[in-house]
């Protein structure tokens, strides 16, 4: 049986509260928040964090693809899915490739994946763009969701199984961007309307069909689609009950472009019993209908990070903020050196430790050096070290401060010393936290970031974060394990 | 194996240090020039008596070439020399072997920095092509986080130990108010350098060393040869470094309140002077004061201070001026700024007038004329965890 395996999803820490907007832009907002990529996050660390979260409790599903879909890539020409893999510690074996443009892609990668092949990562990134004061910019989000697809197995059974599949595709103008752009244009809403809700009525009808079942089977309905109102209309025109029709977790977290369908399925699979029917509804080029039925393993492995607590966390980002985050609005940069782009080769030789986070560990000592070294750090033999990965771990802050003078994209920079449990030291840039929050005994995780970017090269590695209670507070060791 | 120095073999018989200033009005090659006019002067020799000449720079010119051509060199052996903000501790170190070693009779040793040129402020390493994963956190902000270390493993009030901190400043600004060649010559209060804005944890702009251009200089000849130059020549009793192998930035059981690397030199060092009782025998240290927390640990690195006293024998005045032990009676980095070539060289310089008696009087420690006759200085380049550290002692008198 084939179906989705593993799953797991990634908000930004920052929400943006959409009253804020109105007093900077002179109009737009609205109510509600939407989630915020910090200034050092983008679609390909957003798709790292959600694919961790996938496959941390899986450590031998060992994907032989993964499809990496966004409407915002770092790069053209380069494929961006090969960081992901690098990130994720994917085998070499496994290919890596971008569905990547169009809000269309993720869904579409999703169906491939179901369609077969081996073990697929399914990732979905995106950070939306909108100019100040759009109904994108205040509607949007940023947000990643990641599904691991193929065939069960008895240490990793199928969670949902696939029972059947509808698509309509046509060639009409609703949505466009001219890469590059930081908006998006929008034909006039009512045709876009017309045409996608019997498009959309058609795919899901399809997908019923194939599945042997009746509208009024299903449990719970996705619809998702970059044009609100048609997706709230389809919601209506579906032929299913109101109460059935899912949240599309816009007032929380926005619309996350190629994101949402796949959000939106891992928040619903999160809180799916065993035997519902799940339909997810896309709209857009057309339209997409998958329809799921939760097995008994929904439950199985309950996720470390439900999209539900997520919603339920984070913590404001001023608007100005958000808006010097993207670009919009410029700044005078610290009058220090920009830093100089990576040198290619030896990001390559050091790709372990820069995508990876793999450390090497002293077979005589224990000790762990960071990055991996060849001699032992208080002598011994040269190399006699194994690898041992350090994404996973997390550590105290021994002590810290705050750089207002080095160069960042968003300063000051906080910065920390982390002595990791199990062994293991970095001085390190702390990220999604407020500078006063920072000190000695702060017990924090590893995240994925890019740190800057130079040359039009995306320089990634890796931060920490404080971790935190579920209301938010900043989790600090006990003094004596602080010591 | 062993360090066993070159205790007495060498002296120093000329110095030469520019003022060190923001010399927008000049280049590299007239710092060199000054500095080197002055330390020759001094030992009553021209350019073509020396027979070897070594350079420090950190990042001002590339190979012995660029001082060869300021003073027009012909046929010298000319070496330039790097390690960080230790390299004019480095230059006198090669020349000092040099001569210890026999192969030469007269060596040069120049450390000059032309910073101000770079258009910025602070100082900026140039860059090497990397994996782009090494830190970007500047010099200030490493050194911050000694403080907060400090003040949790000897339980200091974080607030108290950050007054102690301003004090450092505020004696070495005192210092430097009296010295003509230093760059900053106003005195500043405790509370004035606590109120200024923080730049990186708790420290204030004035709990950072200037940045500056500047050179200094030192002839270098053997130590029976010394009284051909000058009737009172310092003798070389240790150079001493230590390159970190940077296991302070991974290892767990290093916690930031204490520079290994510098420990280890001072050690050394004292061995091979044979120095028991630095803060009793010495008369005077020029120390790495780059930030106001390195001041306050090399205080106990270098055995003037037990572990976890250094704080309260700054607050003491134990290494004022006027103190038991005075600590950078020139100003230190904090009044002079640093051009990174040069500072080592600037700490000898201070040893040279202070050991012969040439400091201004309103600066001249009064434990010279109380019989002591051994100077310490000492210099580093890097981070916590991950520096080297150069320590020199001279002195006026030869063993018995």
């Amino acid at each position: 049986m084939r179906g989705i395996l593993a799953l797991g999803a990634h908000l930004p820490h920052r929400r943006l509260d959409r009253r804020d907007i109105a007093a900077v832009a002179g109009g737009g907002g609205g109510r509600g928040t939407r989630t915020v990529a910090g200034y050092d996050e983008d679609a390909t660390t957003l798709a790292v964090e959600a694919g961790r979260t996938a496959l941390r409790p899986h450590p031998d599903a060992a994907p032989a693809a993964l499809w990496f879909s966004t409407t915002t890539p770092t790069y053209a020409d380069k494929t961006n899915a090969t960081a992901v893999h690098a990130a994720l510690r994917l085998p070499d074996h496994a290919v890596a490739a971008d569905f990547a443009g169009a809000a269309r892609s993720s869904v579409v990668a999703l169906r491939a994946a179901l369609a077969g092949g081996g073990p697929t990562l399914v990732v979905a990134a995106d950070v939306r763009p909108g100019l100040p004061g759009s109904p994108d910019e205040a509607a949007g989000g940023d947000a990643a969701a990641a599904l691991l697809v193929g065939e069960g197995t008895d240490a990793l059974p199928v969670r949902a199984e696939l029972v059947g599949a509808g698509a309509r595709t046509e060639e009409f103008l609703d949505r466009w961007r001219t890469p590059g752009d930081a908006r998006t244009r929008q034909w006039e809403d009512r045709f876009g309307e017309q045409r996608y809700v019997p498009l959309g009525r058609a795919a899901l009808d399809a997908a019923l069909a194939e599945a042997g079942l009746e509208a009024g089977d299903l449990d719970r309905v996705l619809v998702a689609s970059p044009h609100a109102r048609a997706a709230r209309s389809a919601g209506r025109k579906l032929g299913v009950a109101p109460e059935v029709v899912g949240d599309d977790l816009g007032s929380t977290v926005g619309n996350p472009g190629a994101t949402q369908p796949l959000l939106l399925l891992v928040a619903a699979l999160e809180e799916a019993a065993p035997g519902d029917l799940i339909a997810l509804v896309s709209l857009a080029d057309g339209a997409d209908a998958l329809v799921f039925r939760a097995t008994d393993e929904v439950a199985a492995t309950p996720s470390a990070r439900p999209v539900a607590d997520q919603v339920a966390a984070g913590a404001p980002v001023e608007y100005p903020t958000y808006l010097r985050w993207r670009g919009l609005l410029a700044t005078e940069p610290p009058r220090r050196p920009e830093p100089a782009r990576p040198s290619a080769s030896a990001a390559a030789r050091s790709a372990e430790w820069k995508f990876g986070y793999v450390a090497s560990e002293d077979r005589t000592s224990g000790a762990v050096h960071m990055p991996p070294a060849r001699a032992a750090m208080h002598g011994g033999p040269i190399d006699d070290m194994e690898p041992r990965p350090m994404a996973d771990a997390t550590g105290t802050v021994v002590t810290s401060t705050i750089d207002r003078l080095a160069y960042s994209p968003s300063p000051p920079i906080v910065f920390a010393i982390v002595d990791f449990d199990g062994g293991g030291r970095v001085p390190v840039e702390l990220t999604d936290c407020d500078a006063a929050e920072v000190g000695i005994g702060v017990r924090v995780e590893m995240t994925f970031r890019r740190l800057f970017t130079a040359d039009g090269i995306a320089n990634y590695f890796w931060k920490a974060r404080p971790v935190r209670d579920a209301d938010g507070t900043v989790v600090r060791a006990a003094a004596a394990e602080a010591g | 194996m062993g360090s066993h120095g070159i205790r007495d073999r060498v002296a120093i018989v000329g110095m030469g240090c520019t003022p060190f200033a923001e010399h927008f009005d000049k280049g590299l090659d007239d710092l060199m020039v000054e500095a080197t006019t002055e330390a020759l002067d001094g030992a009553g020799i021209t350019r073509a008596d020396a027979d070897a000449w070594w350079v420090g720079t950190a990042q001002s010119g590339m190979s012995g070439i660029m001082l060869a051509k300021a003073l027009q060199l012909e046929g010298a052996p000319v070496t330039r020399v790097e390690n960080m903000c230790a390299t004019g501790s480095e230059a006198l170190r090669a020349a000092s072997y040099a001569v210890a070693s026999g192969a030469y009779d007269l060596a040069v040793a120049v450390g000059v920095e032309k910073v101000k040129d770079s258009g910025y402020q602070g100082l900026n390493a140039f860059p090497i092509p990397t994996d782009g994963t090494n830190r970007t956190l500047t010099a200030a902000a490493m050194f911050s986080m000694v403080l907060p270390a400090y003040a949790e493993r000897y339980g200091v009030d974080p607030d108290q130990l950050r007054r102690v901190a301003a004090r450092i400043a505020s004696k070495n600004h005192a210092n430097g108010a009296k010295n003509p060649k230093a760059q900053f010559r106003r005195e500043m209060s405790v509370d004035a350098i606590c109120d200024m804005p923080a730049v990186a944890g708790q420290l204030g702009v004035f709990d950072c060393a200037g940045v500056a251009d500047g050179a200094a200089a030192a002839v270098v000849c053997r130590a029976e040869d010394a009284h051909r130059y000058t009737d009172s020549p310092l003798f070389v009793k240790a150079l001493s470094l230590v390159a970190g192998n940077g296991s302070g930035l991974i290892d767990p059981s290093y916690d930031y309140t204490t520079f290994p690397e510098i420990e280890a030199a001072g050690a050394d060092a004292y061995a091979q002077a044979g120095i028991t009782d630095p803060r009793g025998e010495l008369a005077l240290a020029e120390v790495h004061d780059c930030f106001t927390p390195t001041e306050l640990v090399l205080m106990e690195d270098l055995g003037f201070s037990a572990r976890g006293e250094a704080w309260t024998d700054c607050e003491k005045g134990t290494f004022d001026l006027d103190g038991e032990l005075p600590v950078n009676p020139d100003g230190g980095l904090k009044s002079f700024g640093h051009p990174v070539g040069a500072s080592g060289l600037r700490m000898m310089y201070e040893a040279w007038l202070q050991l012969r008696r040439e400091a201004p009087a309103e600066r001249q420690v009064a434990t010279v004329d109380a019989g002591r006759t051994l100077a310490l200085t000492h210099n580093l380049g890097g981070y916590p965890g991950e520096m080297v550290s150069f320590v020199g002692i001279v002195g006026t008198e030869p063993s018995a």
